[in-house]
Order: C-alpha cells, then sequence, then structure tokens
C-alpha cells in the first residue's frame, strides 16, 4: 500500500513486518523515531510476541540483542554516531558469534566535535568488524532492505546493519509502498539458528580459541561474507519477484554504458548526483553513477565490471580516513581495472554540510577536465581553515579549535542550506 | 516541480506544515518530499522545513535554495534570516502578519514580484480564534492553497485528519479555511488595483 510517512516510520512498520522477537535499543539522534515508532507497536500489542527491552546504554542494546539472538529469538535494534562506537565490542562479538542479529544505523557523524548531522563515519569506522553493511539510498528501499536484511542475516548466521543517511532519511517524508504481512512471510521464514542456548540441552556459546583454531574461525567469518556476494543478488531478484520492485542487490548501475566518467557513491546523495547527471548529459558529457548498495562485503567483481568502460572514477564519500584520504575510494581503487591515479576521492557533506548540484556539476566538470584534485573536499572553506593555521604559527596558547573556528564564523544560526 | 520553503521559529509547528503539505500532495496523486533543517530544535531558534512536490520521483535532497514559494510563519525573521534567498522572479510569498507588505518596509522588496503572489494572512489570530493557540501551520496551509494553486483546501484538510486527532483536526481545518478565504479576497484585491 502506497503511504506518505516519515522514513523513520516506514522502517518501523518494516521491522514489525519482520516479526521480530525481541527489541532493544537506547535512544540516540536520529534513530530514536524508528525504536519508539516499535515501542508504541509493542505496547499497543499490535506487535505480539514480541518483548521491547528499554536497556541503560548501546553496550547493554547490543548485548541483550546478543543474548536474545543466542537463546533463538529474532533480535532487532538500532542506533547511530557515539552509540554504535558505545556498543562496539558488543557489536564484534555479535558476528565473531555468529548471531544473526538486525541493527538499523541512522547514519550521524562521530565527535568531537559533537555534532547531530549525518555523514558515514559511523558505520564505516565498523567496516571491518564482520557484520554485512547495506546503504539505502532512499526510504522505499532503507525499508526494503531490512527485510531482506532478516533473511541474509539468519540463513548465513551473520549480523547485517542496515545503513540509512540520519535526518535526510529518517525525517524525510516521502512516498512508500508498504508491504503486506503476506509477502513479507512469503520472503521471509521463520527463524531456525543454527545455534541456540536452550536450558533443556545445555550448550556453552562463545569458547576461547586459542592459536591452534582462531584463524580458522575468523577464515570462516571472511568465507561466510563471500558467500553473500552470492545470495545478495540472488534474494533481490526473489524479493522482485515477490514485492515487485527493485530493492538491495550488491550495486545499483545509472548511464555507466557508455560513460567515460563513473560517480561512485553510497547512500541517498545518489539521487543529487542522478539529478547532477542528467543534467550534465544534456549537455554531452558522458558521465555515469555506480550506487554500492552492499559495502561489506565488499562486492569487487561487481564493481570492477561496472567501472570497466570507466576512464575516470570520482568516488565521493561522506567518510574521511584522517592521514588517509577516502575510504570508499580505498576499496575502488583495489577493485577498479585501471590505474589508481584515474581514481579520484571527494570527501562531502561531512557533519551535515550539504551536497548540492551547483558543488557536485563544479567537481564532476573538473574531473572532465582532467583539473580534479585527486583528494577533494566539497566545499570546503579554505579561508576559515587558514585563519586558524595561521593563528597557529603565530602563537602557541590558540586554545581548543572547535571553538575558535565558530568565534571566525561569527552566527551561522539562520543559515538555510 | 514546485518547492516551498517554509520559514519560522522552534514551537511553531514548521516542521509539521511540511510534513502535511507533502500529505496533501500525496493525496492528490502527486510525488511529495518533506524534510526539515536538521538543528539542535529550541523553541524560539529559527527553523527552517522544505516541502517539493512533483508528477514524478524526486531524488533531489539539497536544501531547497531557489524556492517557487515561502511561507513565512513569524514577520520576526524578516530582520534575521535571509527569509526570501534565491526566491524565484515569478515566486510566491505567504507572510504570518496582520500588517501590510508597505507596513512591514517590504513595499520596494515586493514591488519586484507579482502583486497577487504577495499575500499576508493573520494566521495567528485565526488559529488563536479556532485552535486557542498561537499555532499558525494549518491557516498558513489554508492560505497556501489559495494562493498558489498547487493543492486544495480539500487536500489540507484531509492531510490535516491524518496526521492530528479529531477535535485537534477540526479545529485546525477551521481555521485553514479561514485563511483560505481570507487569502483568496487578497488576490481578488490585488487582481483589481
Amino acid at each position: 500500500m502506497l503511504k506518505q510517512v516519515e522514513g523513520s516510520a516506514a522502517v518501523a512498520e518494516a521491522v514489525a513486518l519482520c516479526r521480530p522477537q525481541v527489541i532493544c535499543a537506547y535512544p540516540i539522534s536520529p534513530q530514536t523515531h524508528i525504536v519508539e515508532g516499535l515501542g508504541k507497536l509493542v505496547s499497543a500489542g499490535q506487535l505480539t510476541p514480541c518483548e521491547f527491552i528499554n536497556v541503560e546504554s548501546e553496550f547493554a542494546a547490543m548485548s541483550v540483542a546478543i543474548g536474545a539472538s543466542a537463546a533463538g529469538a529474532r533480535a532487532y535494534t538500532a542506533t547511530a554516531s557515539q552509540g554504535l562506537l558505545f556498543m562496539a565490542e558488543a557489536v564484534f562479538n555479535a558476528a565473531g558469534l555468529g548471531l544473526p542479529i538486525v541493527m538499523t544505523v541512522a547514519n550521524r557523524a562521530i565527535g568531537a566535535p559533537i555534532n547531530i548531522w549525518n555523514d558515514h563515519t559511523d558505520a564505516l569506522s565498523q567496516r571491518d568488524c564482520g557484520w554485512i553493511q547495506l546503504f539505502a539510498e532512499d526510504n522505499q528501499e532503507a525499508l526494503d532492505l531490512h527485510i531482506q536484511a532478516f533473511r541474509l542475516a539468519e540463513q548465513l548466521s551473520v549480523p547485517v546493519m542496515v545503513c540509512m543517511d540520519g535526518f535526510i532519511l529518517t525525517h524525510a517524508y516521502e512516498r512508500v509502498d508498504m508491504p503486506t504481512q503476506e509477502q513479507v512471510d512469503a520472503y521471509l521464514p521463520p527463524y531456525d539458528p543454527r545455534q541456540v542456548l536452550d536450558p533443556a540441552d545445555p550448550v556453552s556459546i562463545g569458547a576461547m580459541v586459542g592459536p591452534e583454531a582462531f584463524m580458522e574461525v575468523r577464515y570462516l567469518a571472511h568465507a561466510k561474507q563471500r558467500q553473500a556476494l552470492e545470495l545478495i543478488p540472488a534474494w533481490a531478484s526473489e524479493f522482485r519477484q515477490i514485492f515487485g520492485r527493485e530493492s538491495g542487490g550488491l550495486t545499483h548501475s545509472y548511464c555507466i554504458d557508455d560513460a567515460d566518467i563513473v560517480v561512485v557513491a553510497l547512500g541517498s546523495v545518489l539521487g543529487t548526483i542522478k539529478d547532477t547527471v542528467d543534467a550534465m548529459r544534456e549537455r554531452g558529457v558522458k558521465i555515469g553513477v555506480l550506487g554500492i548498495t552492499c559495502f561489506r562485503p565488499w562486492p569487487s567483481a561487481a564493481v570492477r565490471a561496472a567501472l570497466s568502460g570507466a576512464k575516470r572514477v570520482v568516488v565521493l564519500e561522506k567518510s574521511l580516513a584522517v592521514g588517509l584520504g577516502g575510504i570508499v575510494s580505498n576499496n575502488v581503487s583495489a577493485a577498479y581495472h585501471g590505474s589508481a591515479d584515474d581514481v579520484y576521492t571527494v570527501v562531502a557533506g561531512l557533519g551535515g554540510r550539504s551536497i548540492t548540484r551547483t558543488s557536485l556539476t563544479r567537481v564532476f566538470d573538473a574531473a572532465v577536465d582532467g583539473t580534479l584534485e585527486h583528494l577533494t573536499f566539497l566545499d570546503l572553506d579554505t579561508s576559515l581553515v587558514e585563519r586558524v593555521l595561521a593563528r597557529e604559527r603565530e602563537q602557541r596558547h590558540t586554545g581548543p579549535i572547535a571553538e575558535g573556528i565558530l568565534r571566525d564564523l561569527g552566527v551561522v544560526a539562520a543559515k538555510i542550506g | 516541480m514546485f518547492q516551498v520553503r517554509i520559514h519560522g521559529r522552534g514551537g511553531q509547528g514548521v516542521v509539521t506544515a511540511a510534513e502535511v503539505l507533502s500529505v496533501a500532495g500525496f493525496r492528490e496523486g502527486r510525488h511529495a518530499q518533506a524534510f526539515p533543517s536538521f538543528g539542535s530544535e529550541r523553541t524560539g531558534a529559527p527553523v527552517v522545513a522544505f516541502c517539493r512536490l512533483d508528477t514524478k520521483p524526486i531524488r533531489l535532497r539539497e536544501p531547497i535554495l531557489a524556492p517557487d514559494a515561502l511561507i513565512i510563519q513569524d514577520p520576526t525573521l524578516l530582520h534575521q534570516v535571509d527569509v526570501f534567498g534565491g526566491l524565484e522572479a515569478d515566486g510566491y510569498i505567504l507572510i504570518n502578519t496582520s500588517r501590510s507588505f508597505e507596513e512591514l518596509g517590504l513595499e520596494d522588496f515586493a514591488a519586484g514580484f507579482r502583486a497577487e503572489r504577495m499575500c499576508t494572512v493573520p494566521a495567528t489570530e485565526i488559529a488563536l480564534k479556532h485552535v486557542g493557540r498561537p499555532l499558525p501551520n494549518a491557516a498558513l496551509l489554508g492560505g497556501f492553497a489559495a494562493i498558489s494553486s498547487q493543492i486544495s483546501l480539500e487536500s489540507v484538510s484531509a492531510a490535516i485528519r491524518e496526521k492530528f486527532p479529531t477535535k485537534v483536526a477540526e479545529a485546525n481545518i477551521a481555521a485553514a479555511t479561514e485563511a483560505h478565504a481570507f487569502v483568496t479576497q487578497e488576490m481578488r484585491e490585488a487582481a483589481r488595483a
């Protein structure tokens, strides 16, 4: 059924259709509306049997999810930003134990400086934790990916993170097609755990493994993720048969067949990029887009194939490996058949900085002209940076950077973009 | 695509207005996207929300920098925020005030735009009368339906019913209806002038 709802409400409803049995979460913006929505469904008796557990921290949220999942329950939680970091130890444990928890990450920047706005630093900081990481382009895909995530997680006994841009998607009202319970039931079978803690048939989960087998356990985790690379496209196609639309898969290509330049990105910024590319194509520029839906496991072969005709690749990412440059672009470079010199990194939208068509057009045109730097920070205010650097050259006791830069900038509360 | 930017202050229902407008657009079979300018919400602080309406799916996620219409929920923002920034030359402006553009000191500015698309409506007074609280958003959406012809008053009313409990909804619909009539009359006068 078509609906005009907030992204968080759409995801809450989709998660409820997946019949989770335990939901535990600790509130943090911009994720909060999702678990509030689920909490209301549980308290109204509209989602049964399901236990909603209020916990005292994100570390507890993931620990409860681990316990619930180990006891054979379908478990769900959601978090963002510092919340994800606070639960990091348990996040690694969930993956290492092979527990198929599904978690929404409403992507948000990481402090300091404290910032509640969107970028991908939170999810990408956990890229090697052993979870599958899927990124939604719009709210329809966000809700669809949750349905696919439970199936994928439980089939492989691997936890899955569904990443959706905080505020930009979680707080946006847009049209979604909400599936029926029958459709979701047809796609997602009941959870049949490989391992379960049952007092009637006691086992232990979480053995200490020494050098004799630790490498093998880690290798098996890697092998499972490689298996996911085959299952994800197959299940996206099964999803299309039942739900009647394209959602999920490893990557999405747009206008790449004849493209000399391909822009690679994750998440909701793909929409703005596609509008920019349409306008550039009207001028005759051969440019296309590759959206990465599945970031972990990294779909090397799919990326390599999609970029096979590209002479230059621009990776636009909402993340920064401080001291290196791009995170996504590093992965793309490894998959690209051509020279790493032809892969350009554009770091954009950190801490919620708006990414506009005007700015995108400027960097994409520079890529066409061959004048783009290999590492570019979109709309970086260089004069602001220079003032700080100059101050630091001139004096020792310059004080905290964030406070100093805000003083230089003056009042910005009234800015529209 | 038709783009609306709504300016107001925290607590005036700015974000809700954009959401309700998007639901009204959806009810008319259009694609609609509403989103707030994501700040740390504080009562009284300047707040912006956006709504796009289109006949095809909306992919764009940038803030609305060149709006087709502006709804200004609080006239005290005129001296604090660049509320008119990027407005298209044939754009629409609806301001919540009991004063005129001249009285607001906007005579010269308004002269650059089409008179019948520049309207004011005492939305706070109308809201106090019907809703009993100074929440001008529903009244302004009624006025917006009149000024822009982008959406019908019936769709705005249906969207309000979807969002609020019956009693609150009916009071807000009454406010929207009165503001719609007020703006319609104002446009007639502007067209005659």
